[in-house]
């Protein structure tokens, strides 16, 4: 299995990497290398085996419904480049028409 | 051309938990931006969500509450995008192996019959931030607080036929809901909100048509309006040679129409997978059962006993039925009023809702509380008081002027049932308008109206009716 050059351009732009020719040309190589590596597996026969959603054979562990946390926004927005009354500031993002 | 239409809804109900879906951070609406959003909510480096345990709860309950299978076995996803109020770029969700599996809930038309509607699944996922667009100087603001909110998305076949129907759909889910007591069901804030996947087809014509999907819609009255709008829309450009195009649309209550969203193709592409920091969910038998067990009587079933025990119209059981809270006020009202219970359904329905409505409360913050109409009921029931008296009682119970008992007394509003006192309202009425008597007497038997009118009057209403019609034929022969 291999990648076309569009194929990583629309990878690069859904990850939001803006990636230049050289580099998406070089990523397509090795990229595609990984996934042929990962489709040896392809051949091994896996009909009697469960579908995995978890490589661990363990279930998930629940907590109960308590709130624990504490108020730290003083702390997180330290190091947030930019806030205003208690909110972080971003580029303008609107969807609407 | 004949076109029928064809609605799917997909709801988001938010759970009502304190603390929330993968995080010990606070639910609370309305609190200070950001002060209700952790590490985890924040999707900093090094931290792992652990599922809260009500949440799982809330999703068996609804699964049982719409005769649904329950996953022994479900899996977390990433949904993946990019947008400011989602910090970790995905959304946790579920995709292959939702919680809940397929169901269906029965909703009442206005006609009177039932429409089952099939539910395809229902899914846990967290919420995202919201991002203000408002007086920043061309930045947005984000508050995370509402990230991480758990969510119960609820997705329905594509089976209803109109936009009454979709909207008869939604209430019916509402009702449930807010019945299981896993969600508060207020739209104003969000917490059950509605997207609606609208087509249209020739009737007869097996194929679906080419949907849109219409977000934004945040009350009942603008799901109807919305969805008639749009099939308006789809009409009238399929009719002109036109073609749908399947895409995401925004209603504007305010200029009552829907409008493309500018998002581009690729914005669709999630690349969902399992999430490796949360293991499968098992559910077992005995946990099913556990919640089972404490499973509330659910609309349906009260509104039956309702039509059953108390000899209601399904009709007014409906009304009665549609708020758990409602239904509760009801029977407080009728054991109050020592089981006469149509006369305290009609009471309620004709009088008290339109009272609240007119005043803009709800059942919760009635000023009469259920045991002083239940009261007022029982009084008009064994004759204390007339029907039409009542409604002075009634209307000093709202202006809170205390218990019916002391209201009566005090404002001299007991009925006469005295009929030495009728009678001698009687005689002086006769005997203040002679002519009238002998135009009755001679015939023109209308009159009677007005004999029962001038004798009501002059008691103040307070006369049995009956008893007076019947001194009054008496005295008039």
């Amino acid at each position: 299995m291999s990648l076309t050059l569009d194929d990583v351009k629309k990878i690069a732009y859904l990850a939001r990497l803006n990636l230049s020719t050289e580099e998406s040309t070089a990523y397509a190589t090795q990229l595609s290398n990984i996934l042929e590596f990962a489709a040896q597996m392809d051949k091994v026969d896996t009909a009697t085996v469960e579908p995995l959603a978890h490589p661990l054979d363990l279930s998930q562990r629940l907590r109960p419904d308590q709130v624990t946390e504490t108020n730290q926004r003083e702390k997180f927005q330290a190091i947030a480049p930019k806030v205003k009354a208690g909110l972080y500031l971003v580029p303008k993002v609107i969807e609407d028409a | 051309m004949e076109w029928e239409t064809v609605i799917g809804l997909e709801v988001h109900a938010q759970l009502k938990t304190k603390s929330k879906i993968f995080s010990g951070a606070a639910t609370q609406f309305g609190a200070d931006p950001n002060t209700q959003a952790c590490a985890i909510d924040l999707g900093f480096p090094g931290v792992l969500p652990v599922l809260n345990s009500e949440v799982v709860h809330m999703a068996i309950k609804f699964g049982l509450g719409i005769h649904a299978e329950i996953a022994e076995k479900s899996v977390f996803a990433r949904k993946n995008y990019f947008y400011p109020d989602l910090p970790k770029g995905y959304q946790i969700s579920q995709y292959e192996l939702p919680v809940v599996g397929k169901g269906h809930l029965d909703m009442q038309l206005e006609d009177g019959s039932t429409k089952r509607i099939r539910i395809t699944r229902a899914h846990l996922e967290e919420d995202a931030g919201k991002s203000l667009h408002e007086d920043f100087q061309g930045l947005s603001g984000i508050d995370l607080n509402r990230a991480g909110t758990p969510l119960l998305e609820i997705v329905s076949e594509p089976d209803m036929r109109s936009a009454k129907e979709a909207v008869a759909y939604l209430k019916a889910l509402h009702t449930l809901v807010r019945y299981l007591d896993i969600c508060d069901g207020n739209m104003q804030e969000g917490s059950f909100r509605c997207d609606a996947n609208v087509s249209v087809r020739q009737k007869g014509q097996e194929k679906y048509g080419t949907r849109t999907e219409l977000k934004n819609i945040n009350s009942f009255r603008f799901v109807e309006r919305a969805i008639n709008y749009e099939i308006e829309r789809q009409i009238a450009l399929l009719e002109s040679g036109g073609a749908i195009t399947q895409e995401t649309r925004l209603y504007d209550s305010a200029k009552n129409e829907t409008r493309a969203m500018r998002s581009k193709e690729e914005a669709n592409d999630y690349r969902y997978f399992p999430d490796p920091d949360l293991l499968p969910l098992v559910i077992t038998a005995d946990m099913v059962n556990a919640v089972r067990q404490h499973l509330p009587e659910l609309p349906q079933q009260k509104r039956d006993r309702f039509v059953q025990e108390y000899g209601l119209s399904i009709y007014d059981a409906t009304i009665l039925v549609s708020d758990s809270t409602m239904a509760h006020y009801y029977e407080t009202t009728t054991k109050t009023a020592d089981g006469h219970a149509k006369l305290a359904a009609n009471w309620i329905i004709s009088e008290l809702l339109g009272a609240l409505n007119k005043a803009n409360l709800d059942i919760e913050t009635s000023p009469i509380s259920a045991t002083q109409l239940g009261t007022l009921v029982k009084r008009i029931a064994d004759n204390t008081i007339s029907g039409k008296i009542a409604k002075t009682v009634f209307e000093a119970l709202w202006k809170q002027e205390g218990e019916v008992d002391h209201i009566i007394e005090r404002h001299g509003l007991k009925q006469v049932t005295d009929n030495s006192a009728i009678e001698k309202l009687v005689d002086e009425i006769i005997a203040a308008h002679p002519q009238h008597v002998a135009d009755y007497r001679t015939g023109k038997e209308k009159l009677f109206g007005f004999f029962v009118g001038q004798v009501m009057k002059a008691s103040g209403g307070k006369l049995n009716p009956q008893q007076l019609n019947e001194v009054l034929k008496k005295k008039l022969s």
